[in-house]
């Protein structure tokens, strides 16, 4: 049975079972291959995404769930790329291998909306579930602080 | 066969006026003794008429920084304006040189070159204006992007010498002048990874996100245990699932061992360098995995069912106790000299089996039509695997074109290229276009993985507290004397030479798992056991470790005897230069160990880089370890190519190296235990410490930053936790030392 999905503020419809992973539904049928697959188990966060602005593992979200939902994903946080987030990743020069940099990127924009001006220990908690392979943590830290600080600023 | 090498510069006209250079380094014959003349010129520049330069990066980009850094070092010369220049990356093309990514070697093996294609074109650009204002050339200079003559005020961009520059023969390699350092523009400042906007906006820059028209998804369900293979599969039943095309049993390779008498319906004899297995191929990525679900195999498990973990901490318990198969290294009276110690320390560290964990997972697309083969894949080693593909597939190097995607994370994992091997086989069976996407369980199941290891050591102090005798005894896998991927150990292993008696020992259990390179390859392991026994030895003569140390390094060198294989290539002045560094900044001389805090110390050279390191941890009632911060120095030579990418690769080295401490791939019944990153962990956000580095600028060439800063955090760390508690971590993962992260 098609379903409705309403992605980056449009809606589509997508032919696949309910139960099939949003992740996949985002990668290979929308072609948004901004999320990433990294353990299909909701352990790395690469595959994050906003459901209803909650930061949440698309490869642990089956589609079914998300019909009647926002789905926003990293091609979808801005109309230009220029979220201060993403200008924040740019200046700081977060990424390395950059893999897993778009589910970082999301779930830090989730933390800022929730707690603009985060502590370390706000920020270690919000993003314990985002794993980075090559290492980029405090580079992620301090591009969160510095978003937040240009936020401020705006 | 060595061959003799040159260098030329080749340079040709682009169409809509503009000009491409490109330099080669190739055999001036090839293996068989022809002259090579089929060679036709590929630019590592181009520049258009309207002034866009655009810089091809010939090695793969696995996070390291190269697709940023080998354009910076062509750029620099060529006086470019570095906001303006477009950089990409470079097919597989035999005239770019070699196109590997692995061994630090990027910098010291590109820092000539490409500033040689950078001063070529530079050099092209200023006889043109110069002829075009019939002035001389030594009067005209260059400022980011044009040509200037100050001496009548007149200026001329890149862009519009272009097309007359490319009617010009390029200059003779021994008439380039390249910059003084201290006039770097480019180099030696931070610049931005050049893919940093499409990395922040989601852009489909990964070899995962390939999309060709009309490809097929694909999974392979390989055996359980390595080296075993399929009896049966209930293939009808898989045919039958939501959107699957294709169900394939892959027998072992004709290469591989006896010829296959697998009977079952629908078995296609796999490729060399594949494992056997069953692929299925289906419509999305999706539908093929979930088809794995219902499938049913019957496998043969063959001899790696009866290795386990267990048995190999046994085995080795045996063969620590036994005399040594083979001698690495021995001089002077070990046996004597521990005899006659006023102090005598023994004790045996042991590590794991790790998983590379590549957050990208093994991944390539390969099509295949009218017997050419096009490829896009996520290889560190991309011209091996192409050769693998020709042998494997019987086809031409010719008729194999390779692209090179960026990758999620190399580590040493995608040296082999057996992802690209199974994906261009899936492409001919079918007869089209095939992505073939490992699962994490597949590829934490299938790894090449880091080769575990133990070590007996034993080492005498004389009454003053002088190290004067190591016996080491390391217990490795393989065959006599022929050991598995990474499990060896040089004869120059620090502190061979630095002390009076001393014997290296090895032998050897063997092992049917396949194992490899992970980033800095054997050093990850024993840079951690030697350095922290090094430690032990320091705290049993009731020293400082630090002046421990720097007595050894003072130490003149026993020479190897002759014929025993190349000397140390060690600079005992540089790893003393960046101990005292790291001294300096963490106030290693006023640290307290109080309990449950302490400081660790200890360096490494590798890779021709050398690091020290200092840890400062506080470890609580139930030994969870807090890493408070890291202090490190480095020495890579007299110049930093991209001090944010440099710094970048040291903090990551850091962080991986306590990954490693975390981690292990255990074996029951052949079979790897851990699936996915719940049991490998990578390390988290809350448990990364700051990390404070320094260099150390010395005269030497400058040399890579991918590894050599990752081994010493280990023993700093092992070393700090000791001075918080009083205990040492013998056994890697933590776990199996009683510790864990907090």
């Amino acid at each position: 049975m098609p379903l409705k999905l309403k992605v980056n503020n449009a809606v589509t419809t997508v032919d696949v079972p309910p139960d099939t992973p949003l992740l996949w539904v985002l990668r290979d049928v929308l072609d948004l291959k901004g999320s990433k697959y990294g353990c299909g188990i909701g352990q790395c966060g690469a595959c994050m995404v906003h459901v209803d602005g909650v930061p949440t593992r698309s490869c642990a979200t089956q589609a079914g769930e998300v019909v009647g939902k926002a789905v926003t994903t990293i091609e979808g946080l801005s109309p230009d790329g220029r979220h201060p987030v993403q200008v924040a990743w740019e200046q700081v020069d977060v990424a390395q291998c950059g893999y897993c940099q778009a589910g970082q990127i999301m779930t830090a924009v989730a933390l800022l909306h929730e707690t603009p001006h985060p502590t370390d220990s706000d920020i270690d908690a919000a993003m314990s579930g985002n794993l980075c392979r090559c290492g980029t943590y405090q580079r992620i830290r301090q591009a969160i602080h510095q978003a937040a600080a240009a936020s401020q600023k705006a | 066969m060595r061959l003799n090498r040159r260098s030329f510069l080749q340079m040709s006209a682009l169409a809509g006026g503009g000009l491409a250079l490109g330099l080669y380094e190739f055999p001036v014959a090839d293996a068989q003794g022809q002259a090579r003349a089929d060679l036709t010129p590929q630019a590592f520049i181009k520049i258009a008429g309207d002034g866009t330069i655009t810089i091809q990066a010939r090695t793969p980009e696995i996070g390291q920084g190269v697709k940023t850094m080998l354009p910076m070092m062509i750029a620099e010369e060529m006086d470019a304006d570095w906001s303006k220049v477009r950089v990409e990356q470079a097919d597989l093309d035999d005239r770019f040189g070699g196109q590997s990514a692995g061994g630090s070697t990027s910098t010291q093996g590109n820092y000539l070159p490409m500033r040689r294609v950078g001063a070529a074109c530079r050099q092209m650009l200023i006889a043109t204006a110069a002829k075009r204002w019939g002035v001389l050339e030594a009067d005209c200079t260059t400022t980011p992007g044009q040509v200037v003559h100050a001496i009548s005020g007149r200026s001329v961009g890149y862009g519009e010498l272009a097309a007359e520059a490319a009617t010009c023969a390029p200059p003779a390699m021994a008439s380039l002048k390249l910059k003084d350092p201290k006039d770097f523009r480019i180099l030696g400042k931070p610049q931005l990874n050049v893919d940093n906007h499409a990395i922040v906006t989601g852009k489909p820059l990964f070899g995962i996100d390939v999309k060709v028209p009309g490809m097929l998804h694909a999974v392979i369900q390989r055996s359980p245990v390595y080296g075993g293979k399929v009896k049966s599969a209930n293939l009808d039943e898989i045919k039958k699932l939501p959107g699957v095309r294709n169900v394939l049993i892959i027998a072992p390779s004709k290469n591989a061992g006896p010829a296959d008498t697998t009977t079952e319906p629908g078995t296609v004899i796999a490729a060399a360098g594949m494992e056997p297995g069953v692929a299925i191929v289906a419509d999305t990525w999706w539908q093929a995995q979930l088809a794995r679900r219902s499938l049913k195999v019957d496998w043969d498990s063959g001899a790696g069912a009866d290795q386990s973990s267990d048995k190999f901490d046994k085995k080795a318990a045996e063969l620590m106790l036994a005399p040594p198969e083979n001698t690495l290294r021995s001089y002077g009276d070990v046996d004597g000299a521990l005899k006659g110690a006023a102090k005598v320390v023994d004790a045996t560290y042991a590590y794991p089996f790790i998983a590379h964990a590549t957050l990208e997972p093994m991944d390539t697309t390969a099509s295949y039509k009218d017997g050419k083969m096009e490829i896009w894949t996520t290889s560190q080693s991309p011209g091996g695997g192409r050769g693998q593909v020709a042998r494997a597939l019987d086809l031409q190097a010719s008729e194999i074109t390779v692209h090179l995607c960026r990758i999620g994370g190399g580590f040493g994992r995608r040296l082999q290229n057996d992802y690209m091997v199974e994906a261009a086989w899936l492409a001919k069976q079918v007869g089209g276009a095939v992505k073939l996407v490992w699962s994490r369980e597949d590829d934490m199941g299938h790894d090449a993985y880091r080769v575990g290891g133990y070590h007996a050591f034993k080492g005498g102090l004389d009454a003053q507290g002088k190290l004067v005798a190591w016996r080491q005894h390391f217990i490795t896998y393989g065959e006599g004397q022929r050991y598995v991927s990474g499990g060896d150990l040089g004869a120059t292993e620090f502190p061979s030479g630095r002390v009076p008696n001393y014997s290296l020992f090895a032998s050897a259990q063997p092992l049917i798992l396949r194992t490899g390179a992970l980033r800095a390859p054997g050093h990850n392991a024993y840079a951690w056991a030697i350095k922290a026994f090094v430690d032990e030895m320091a705290t049993a003569a009731g020293r400082d470790p630090l002046e421990f140390h720097m007595e050894l390094l003072n130490a003149t060198p026993v020479p190897l005897a002759a014929g025993g294989g190349r000397g140390d290539s060690m600079n005992a002045e540089r790893l003393k230069g960046v101990l005292q560094l790291v001294a300096e900044k963490s106030g290693w001389a006023n640290r307290k160990a109080t309990p449950g805090r302490g400081m660790g110390l200890a360096c490494h050279y590798c890779h021709a880089g050398y690091f020290a390191e200092v840890a400062e941890v506080t470890v609580d009632a139930r030994n969870r370890i807090k890493v408070n911060k890291i202090w490190a120095a480095g020495d890579v030579g007299n110049q930093i190519m991209n001090p944010s990418g440099a710094e970048a690769q040291v903090q990551g080295s850091i962080i991986d190296g306590m990954s490693q401490m975390a981690q292990e791939i255990t074996l029951m019944d052949g079979r790897p235990m851990q699936t996915n990153y719940h049991q490998h962990p990578l390390l988290r956000m809350r448990q990364a410490p700051p990390i404070e580095l320094f260099w150390r600028m010395t005269e030497f060439p400058p040399t890579g930053l991918g590894e050599p800063a990752l081994p010493p955090v280990l023993p700093a760390i092992a070393n700090a936790v000791f001075a918080a508690t009083g205990k040492r971590i013998r056994t890697l993962p933590l776990a199996r030392s009683g510790f864990g992260w907090a």
